[in-house]
């Protein structure tokens, strides 16, 4: 099947993610706040899709033909900053302002204040129905384009997620594709020890959701299965396996690092490992 | 003296579901969505009207305020139908964080709220909801007094660009407002003009208080009977002017004594001009199974109680 993507545009991808993984650092320390491990793990699934999936218009945020990308995970703002800033839906040095007084860049995304965010979050759970609602919109009216949200794994214990599943099914939303960042990883420990969510593919196919399983870190794999899914009937749901913490040795698969706040020490290791790593 | 009477009742639900009808011809932007309750919100009618612009979520209610927020994004005016228990504390997180706090042009809309739901007692019972919306920034908060008060503001609030709570009730009470009537967000109405006391009432409350008004008048007290129908934005002036004249004040409503129009009315009046006041409605206590009427005499809602009240208000004068 061809997916669109060349060698080189997979290394410029590869490089846009390095990129943005150190803006998250930056960001976090600069904030002295923030939620760092989240946003690493599920930085190849929102750089694919902004650097290569979707059709969208930074200088125009508002156009009405773009794909939309609910960050249902809303706490993972860094990594929707970052990347937002960088495609120049607002300036840059804004990101020094996340999580301070009078900032557009709120801790959890704020819909009607930051160009590019497309739905209030962080409350877990609630982004998922928003999104769905936007895309019922937008399915009866015909429109074309495509709904993208992505939950975390812990996220989809709330009973809502099960809610909106079972409507995603009954009005056959065809035009979401969403996505399971699964690093089994939450606040308080392991997803398995916490709440259990295996078989999780099962789960979604009962609810009537199409599933994919990849490698959330794959960039190849995101795009060929993002366009696979373009053409199934209904709604979508890719399980992205996924390491919390991504990139950085010290932050991968360590559940302090969910909310954890990065010294100097901590930053300068972090930026010199993606710096060497890119 | 205007002396209100009655000659029909309706409940207050069919109120909405008639302003609902109405908007469905005339406003393509509203749609409706409902959690398995159509019937109890008399939102058929719409539905069957207008199959694709109503939506059934399902006993679901958080998925449907999270539905109605992306509704809105996208241009629509959606309004949810459940009753009014589940329309708040069971989705309070849902209506705090996507449609207030982010903004959303979603109307609420919330029947057999309070005691007068009646037989299914206090598991349904709500008398806690108009604190808990009129809390959250961004909402407005609308409790109207019978069926055509309550048709005209299901008409009024989709031009109102906002969240909106409106809450409506399940018995069949008197009918004694206008039918062409406009309403207006945030504009009291003065249904008496009186100089011993202000009777400040909103929902069932009201009609209560105008029968108790007509009692007054036979003892030679002259009370003035304003309907506060939007409890937030409250109409302040509307309040301190009529303050200013009788000097002291009763408010009536089904509701917690705590959160509720009273304790709107109270905050207004220790910061302007304190007055002795008043308040008739539920003292901290959950409702029972019973008739609406049963209820409302039982927790103290009844005409008799506003009398008394005000009996007790003018001693402190």
């Amino acid at each position: 099947m061809d997916i669109g993507v060349q060698e080189n545009q997979l290394s410029e991808l590869k490089l846009k993610c390095n990129h943005i993984r150190q803006q998250i650092i930056k960001m976090v320390h600069h904030a002295q706040s923030g939620h760092i491990g989240g946003s690493l793990g599920a930085t190849e699934l929102v750089v694919s899709l902004y650097y290569h999936l979707m059709k969208h218009r930074p200088d125009d945020p508002l156009w009405p033909q773009r794909d939309r990308f609910v960050l249902s995970k809303g706490h993972c703002t860094p990594v929707l900053y970052a990347v937002l800033a960088d495609l120049g839906y607002f300036p840059q040095e804004d990101l020094w302002t996340f999580r301070r007084p009078g900032s557009h860049l709120q801790g959890h995304p704020y819909q009607p204040k930051t160009p590019g965010v497309e739905a209030t979050t962080g409350a877990l759970g609630i982004g998922f129905s928003t999104a769905l609602g936007m895309a019922l919109v937008a399915k009866q009216r015909k429109e074309d384009h495509y709904y993208y949200v992505v939950c975390g794994d812990g996220e989809i214990q709330e009973g809502e997620i099960w809610e909106a599943a079972m409507f995603a099914n009954k009005y056959k939303l065809d035009n979401v594709i969403a996505f399971v960042d699964r690093n089994y990883l939450q606040t308080d420990g392991n997803s398995e020890d916490i709440m259990p969510l295996d078989p999780l593919a099962p789960k979604w196919e009962a609810f009537g959701w199409s599933t994919f399983e990849i490698d959330g870190h794959d960039i190849g794999q995101i795009i060929e299965t993002v366009t696979r899914a373009r053409d199934c009937q209904g709604p979508v749901m890719i399980i992205a396996n996924t390491v919390k913490g991504k990139g950085v040795s010290f932050m991968e698969n360590a559940v302090g690092w969910h909310g954890g706040v990065p010294s100097q020490e901590d930053t300068d290791k972090a930026l010199t490992e993606l710096t060497n790593g890119a | 003296m205007t002396k209100y009477t009655f000659t029909e009742k309706q409940d207050t639900r069919s109120g909405f579901g008639a302003g609902l009808l109405e908007l469905g011809r005339t406003n393509p932007k509203v749609v409706a969505l409902c959690a398995d309750l159509t019937g109890s919100l008399k939102m058929g009618d719409f539905k069957k009207e207008f199959p694709e612009r109503f939506f059934q979520v399902g006993i679901a209610e958080a998925n449907m305020m999270g539905l109605a927020a992306g509704m809105s994004i996208n241009g629509l005016i959606p309004f949810t139908g459940t009753f009014a228990n589940f329309s708040t504390g069971r989705v309070y997180d849902q209506i705090r964080q996507s449609i207030a706090y982010s903004e959303k042009n979603v109307k609420i809309c919330a029947s057999h709220a309070g005691v007068t739901l009646g037989e299914d007692g206090a598991t349904h019972q709500i008398l806690e909801d108009l604190g808990m919306m009129k809390m959250l920034p961004n909402m407005t908060v609308i409790n109207p007094c019978d069926f055509n008060q309550t048709k005209a503001a299901t008409i009024a609030i989709a031009d109102h660009e906002g969240p909106v709570y409106l809450r409506f009730g399940r018995p069949k009470v008197p009918i004694f407002t206008p039918e062409d009537q406009k309403f207006e967000i945030g504009r009291a109405i003065r249904f008496t003009e009186g100089r011993d006391v202000s009777i400040f009432a909103t929902g069932h409350l009201l009609w209560h208080a105008i029968e108790a008004e007509a009692k007054l008048a036979d003892r030679g007290i002259s009370a003035e009977v304003i309907n506060i129908h939007t409890i937030k934005p409250l109409d302040r002036q509307a309040v301190l002017q009529s303050i200013a004249k009788t000097k002291c004040a009763v408010t009536a409503e089904e509701h917690q004594l705590n959160g509720g129009l009273g304790d709107s009315i109270a905050q207004l009046l220790a910061q302007n001009t304190p007055a002795p006041m008043e308040m008739v409605a539920v003292n901290d206590q959950f409702g029972e199974s019973g008739k609406p009427a049963e209820l409302m005499e039982k927790y103290g809602l009844s005409t008799n109680d506003i009398f008394e009240a005000v009996l007790k208000v003018l001693e402190r004068k």
